[in-house]
């Protein structure tokens, strides 16, 4: 999946508690009120699916069958770890994730900058860079699936044109990544981009002023004010976009089946593939953690190298 | 207005809103109940020429029945559709009558989530077991017990092009099909003398992204040599090594040299084998209909001759009709389905039209059915019908055919030998024979 949680990009600096000061009795009780609508939903539809999930991990299982199935231990935990597909799997979707962050937050950046500096239809380009993002996968993955068609589609076509053979995108490994990765850019780069536009109309006007009368050509300007103000947004992107793009799965199943030879498949796709498909539910609950886990232990360490570099960076302002 | 009675109003509102619901499919889905939205619930897979052949013959069971009100829900194919039946069934929601693979049906009926055929009544309304094609009937049956009606068989099969046979020197003297002909060699040169006769390839098929045609061209020519590849309820892989050798040289045989191209995907054997690039095709029969529509081309389809064994084998799969289990729905709701069964049987010559072989016997001897070119060729594909293997994760549309397909691509793509694919589908299979099974079959 590529959607992810709509977040404005995170201030870096926290708003400051004053210590001993604790909001009135009222307050508490109106924030605890206010939140219960959330905190239901959030108990209902996360929390417990997930204790759920782990339940089910312990046990055989089945969507065929009413009920949680025998005790089976910690079985298949063993053997998702020995299988070698799923190790497969998860390297396509780390795969996945090397290729598109990249891009996806450069261009993003790019394209972000690139649009507000623009002087007429900057609310064209914002809108036309953005409108790909709210189409379905179904739908993108359906006009692409007929661009790329071999013989028929408008890209082998367009390929054959100019005399040159079109890349097997849905047959051969190599084209379909490269298939999977040219719709990924251009369906979802929006989200990235909407973010990078709202933290450059951040940016204070009057530190470009200054800097113009200083004599900073424009590029001078998006290298040395535009880009590092945009640190924290980046850093916040760069984590989102990571951690959407090891959730990949529809944009493959859609467009490849996982295939060719099961040599593009995603993690999610395994899941879906053993809990569904084979209806072990049990099997997939128990994959589906230890990708859970990985995936907590991504954003972790991220959070931590965050934590660890602003930590650096207060204390050599103080010092 | 104060807050307090615009909230109040809003909540009245709401109210009355949930109660006027509450006979919508949605109350029944958030209470768990079943809807009742109509008198026979069925759901099947069936989209395009096979679905629009399905609504005719639900428009006929509605003439026939003016009082039974019938609702067709049509679901994606394979997985989506089959998750779906399990997934209702199992809690209690199901459709009344449902359409299932019989090569789905093992776990199907392991699960317990299917009614036995002799309690849904349709015995009594003619329905038994002497007027069905005996090898659809035979897999319809599991561990004893009968738990689906099947409406076809539907085999993979050989398509010519005519006027390629005819140059060729293939045609029999009647010119309405091929001269007979016996094992791998005779079928080779059959192949060769196509290519001869001016194809570009002597014959296609859908390789590349498609397993699941590959492990129907596999089974075809494996089994009959051997045994199925699983045996015991698919808990013991049951390889025959040197048929298994011997049927992936075969392969070779035809797509090493040039006779048959090496990767092609589905549209790309269609439009081989619409052109007249391609003298045979091997596919399902499903493909008719749509190899009807190109004009100009003239083609005929006959069963796969004996290839490497004695006896000619078709590799074949067949639609079902299946009451799923619900133990709250009342006689008269199953007196209605049966009925919707026998209808749908007696109108399957409406079915034919897509391509299938009739598995109810009145409809296979009927002139309505023995009229349909080329269908009344390959009757006999139906009754030398060989299967899936019995086993919980086989079937159409499985993750089984998914995996075992990708390593028979590979050698059809002549990326893998016979000797290392024999042990590739060893490990292929092995995933699936230790893999803790779902349910206990017997």
């Amino acid at each position: 999946m590529t959607t992810v949680a709509s977040t404005r990009p995170a201030h870096p600096m926290a708003p400051v508690h004053t210590v001993g000061q604790r909001p009135r009795r009222s307050g508490r009780r109106a924030g605890v009120l206010f939140s219960t609508p959330f905190l239901i939903i959030y108990l209902l539809f996360l929390v417990g699916p997930l204790l759920m999930g782990i339940v089910l991990s312990f046990f055989n299982t089945t969507t065929v069958k009413d009920g949680l199935g025998g005790w089976v231990g910690v079985s298949n935990y063993a053997k998702v770890l020995g299988d070698s597909l799923f190790w497969d799997a998860m390297w396509h979707s780390v795969l996945f994730t090397l290729i598109t962050t990249p891009l996806l937050v450069g261009l993003a950046l790019l394209f972000a900058i690139l649009a507000s500096r623009i002087r007429r239809g900057r609310v064209f380009y914002r809108l036309a860079f953005f409108a790909p993002y709210v189409v379905p996968s179904s739908v993108v993955a359906l006009i692409f699936l007929w661009m790329y068609t071999p013989e028929v589609g408008l890209i082998p076509k367009l390929f054959s044109a100019v005399g040159l053979t079109a890349p097997d995108f849905i047959g051969s490994t190599s084209g379909g990544w490269t298939a999977v990765i040219l719709m990924t850019l251009w369906w979802t780069f929006g989200f990235n981009f909407v973010l990078y536009t709202a933290a450059i109309q951040d940016v204070p006007p009057d530190v470009y002023e200054a800097a113009a009368i200083d004599g900073a050509s424009p590029w001078q300007q998006i290298r040395l004010i535009t880009v590092p103000l945009l640190n924290p947004t980046t850093s916040l992107v760069l984590i989102l976009q990571i951690l959407a793009s090891l959730k990949v799965f529809d944009q493959i199943y859609l467009l490849l089946g996982g295939g060719p030879n099961q040599s593009t498949r995603p993690v999610i796709e395994y899941i879906y593939d053993t809990g569904f498909t084979s209806y072990r539910g049990g099997y997939g609950a128990a994959a589906t953690m230890v990708y859970f886990v990985i995936i907590v232990a991504v954003s972790a360490a991220w959070y931590g190298l965050r934590r660890l570099r602003a930590t650096g960076t207060a204390a050599r302002a103080a010092a | 207005m104060t807050r307090r009675r615009l909230l109040a109003l809003g909540g009245g509102l709401a109210l009355t809103g949930g109660l006027s619901a509450c006979a919508s499919p949605l109350a029944s889905g958030l209470t768990g109940s079943q809807p009742n939205t109509a008198d026979v619930i069925y759901w099947n897979l069936f989209t395009g020429g096979d679905g629009a052949n399905m609504v005719l013959m639900e428009n006929a069971f509605r003439k026939q029945h003016p009082g039974v009100t019938l609702e067709a829900t049509v679901l994606g194919w394979g997985n989506p559709y089959y998750t779906k039946l399990a997934l209702a069934t199992a809690s209690g929601t199901p459709p009344d009558v449902g359409i299932s693979h019989l090569s789905r049906l093992p776990l199907l009926a392991a699960a317990k989530l299917l009614e036995p055929v002799e309690n849904t009544g349709v015995t009594d309304l003619g329905i038994t077991r002497d007027r069905f094609t005996p090898a659809a009937w035979q897999k319809a049956t599991v561990d004893g017990t009968v738990y689906a009606v099947p409406l076809d068989t539907h085999p993979f099969v050989l398509y010519y092009n005519v006027d390629l046979a005819k140059k060729a020197g293939l045609l029999n003297a009647a010119g309405d099909g091929l001269k007979p002909m016996k094992g791998a060699h005779e079928f080779v040169d059959a192949v060769k003398a196509m290519k001869d006769a001016g194809a570009k390839y002597g014959a296609a098929m859908s390789i590349t992204g498609d397993p699941a045609t590959a492990w129907r061209y596999f089974s075809m020519i494996y089994r009959g040599l051997a045994g199925p590849v699983v045996t015991d309820s698919g808990t013991r892989i049951d390889i025959d090594t040197d048929a298994m050798r011997e049927t992936f040289a075969f392969m070779q045989s035809l797509t090493g040299p040039g006779l048959m191209p090496k990767s092609l995907n589905g549209s790309g054997a269609n439009v081989l084998f619409s052109t007249g690039k391609a003298g045979f095709l091997f596919d399902g029969e499903w493909q008719i209909p749509s190899y009807r529509l190109v004009k100009g081309l003239h083609f005929n389809v006959v069963p796969f001759p004996a290839l490497l064994g004695p006896k000619p084998v078709a590799y074949a799969d067949s639609h079902a009709l299946v009451v799923p289990r619900n133990a709250n729905r009342s006689p008269e709701r199953t007196a209605n389905a049966a009925r919707f069964i026998k209808s749908l049987l007696d109108h399957s010559a409406t079915w034919a039209q897509g391509g299938h072989v009739p598995a109810w016997l009145p409809v296979q001897r009927s002139k309505a059915f023995l009229d349909q070119s080329p269908q009344r060729n390959y009757v006999q594909a139906a009754f030398n019908a060989q299967y899936d293997p019995v086993a919980w994760y086989t079937g159409a549309g499985s993750d089984f055919q998914n995996t075992v397909g990708g390593t028979i691509i590979e050698v059809l793509a002549g990326r893998l030998g016979p000797r290392s694919a024999v042990a590739a589908m060893r490990t292929d299979l092995k995933r699936y024979t230790t893999a803790r099974p779902p349910v206990t079959m017997k």
